[in-house]
């Protein structure tokens, strides 16, 4: 069990800057979030885009503007868990009890939804059929690649990872590529080889197709892929892998007794708490009236959000105001003075 | 888009705000009014990979702009993106 002042949920930029605020005013936080890498929307959908409108910083990509939030951090001591979706908030008393998909609990008086649209999932096949297959013999990531050796693979996208995986593969066993136009998203190098091998027969690709069907009783036999002409082609398959990149997802966050409005959940501006006590919403993920999502109202939002933490985490201390500037007390937390 | 988001209309999210990054806004245009809109941006194709069962017709909504000329213009959202 993990005990903490505050518990984060969604490392986007909103959750970083909260974290800032939350360690700058004396509290402990932890941070956890779905992806395997800090940032958010800014890293997940647009690292290499510019943003111009981060108050003070003309332009700044999304993986710049990340890794600024990271460094701003180096002073401070903080956990991340990566790679792991909170799913269920709890009542304990006075605290909040907060499991993860992975099996780790929190103790906290206060947690703070910084969740954005909810967390990033893999984009699944639309046949219900494939649902019976999944982390089987149908998946949307490789954690095990031995798996597939001297088998069939039916690998589905037309972006890095699908290619990447096409290509690696290919040395062990035989592939299917099947993608829903001719052009790919891939680098141009990946495509390359990738045509290389369709060349050689080592990769069989079919273009214009996309899944229709999966056949099978407890292991998968065969998939049905459909042209944009309506045709069918049955293929033979051991392993289906589906690269379609991800999708935000609320997920557990809707069951949690929040009050929500549509994909985002109600605070009040002066807290930014919702309708649970110790439990706030920032960044795009709350909602309020005049509402921008945006990052820089992400930061206000989070920095208002830690202070209201304060009277929970330490009911019987009194929060200061104090500027970065000026005050030791800060300047020694921010590791500038003995 | 924004009409449809202002008008809550169920099947199209549109979580990105318009920025050519979610494919939530996804529909299919009736196919002769496809040829009437401003082609795809580039960019577009690369999204609607992602979408949920992409057609010939497929378009992010977020990237059609209304204009007097698509006046009467009809659209259907794939049976289960809602
Ligand atoms: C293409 C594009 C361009 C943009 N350009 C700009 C711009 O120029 N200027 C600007 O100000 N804004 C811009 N934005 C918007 C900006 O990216 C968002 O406002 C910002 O990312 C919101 O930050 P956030 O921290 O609130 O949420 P997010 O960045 O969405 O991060 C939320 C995180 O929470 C995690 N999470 C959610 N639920 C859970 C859970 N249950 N368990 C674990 N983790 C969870 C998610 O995995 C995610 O990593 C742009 C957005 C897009 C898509
Ligand atoms: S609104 Fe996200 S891609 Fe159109």
């Amino acid at each position: 069990m993990n005990k903490t002042d505050a518990l984060i949920i969604g490392a986007g930029p909103t959750g970083l800057f909260t974290a800032h605020q939350l360690k700058l005013i004396g509290l402990d936080c932890e941070v956890v979030d779905n992806l395997d890498k800090i940032g958010g929307q800014c890293i997940e959908l647009y690292p290499d885009k510019p943003i111009y409108d981060i108050p003070a910083v003309p332009e700044c990509t999304g993986e710049e503007l990340t890794n600024n939030l990271i460094n701003q951090l180096k002073p401070f001591d903080i956990k991340f868990h990566l790679g792991e979706r909170v799913e269920e908030v709890k009542k304990d008393k006075s605290n909040w009890l907060v499991k993860t998909s992975n099996g780790k609990s929190f103790l906290t008086p206060n947690v703070i939804i910084a969740g954005g649209v909810g967390s990033f999932e893999p984009r699944k096949f639309p046949p219900t059929e494939c649902k019976k297959f999944e982390n089987k013999s149908l998946f949307y990531s490789v954690k095990d690649k031995n798996i597939f050796k001297g088998k069939i693979v039916s690998i589905f996208g037309g972006g890095d990872s699908a290619l990447d995986w096409a290509v690696e593969l290919s040395k062990e066993c035989k592939i299917n590529l099947i993608h829903r136009r001719d052009e790919f998203r891939g680098a141009q190098a990946t495509v390359d080889k990738m045509q290389e091998l369709v060349k050689s027969g080592k990769i069989n690709l079919f273009t214009k197709y996309q899944i229709a069907n999966v056949h099978g009783d407890q292991r998968l036999e065969s998939i049905d892929i459909k042209h944009e002409n309506n045709e069918i082609k049955n293929l033979k398959s051991d392993y289906v892998l589906g690269f379609f990149g991800l999708i935000m997802q609320l997920g557990p966050i809707a069951n949690w007794g929040l009050n929500l409005n549509k994909k985002t959940i109600e605070v009040d501006t002066e807290k930014f708490e919702t309708n649970q006590k110790g439990i706030y919403a920032v960044g795009d993920i709350c909602n309020y009236p005049g509402k921008l999502k945006l990052i820089l109202s992400g930061f206000h939002e989070g920095a208002l959000a830690a202070r209201a933490c304060f009277k929970l985490a330490k009911p019987n201390e009194k929060y200061r105001f104090e500027f970065t500037t000026t005050s030791s007390n800060l300047l020694k937390r921010l590791g500038k003075k003995e | 888009m924004e009409g449809a988001v202002q008008n809550d209309i169920p099947g199209i999210d549109a979580d990105c705000g318009g920025g050519m990054a979610c494919a939530t806004c996804h529909v299919y245009v009736k196919e002769d009014w496809f040829n009437k809109l401003p082609k795809k941006e580039d960019g577009e194709d690369d999204m609607l990979d992602m979408a949920f069962e992409p057609k010939t017709n497929s378009r992010l909504s977020c990237q059609i702009i209304v204009s007097d000329e698509i006046d009467g213009l009809e659209v259907n959202i794939p049976s289960k993106q809602a």
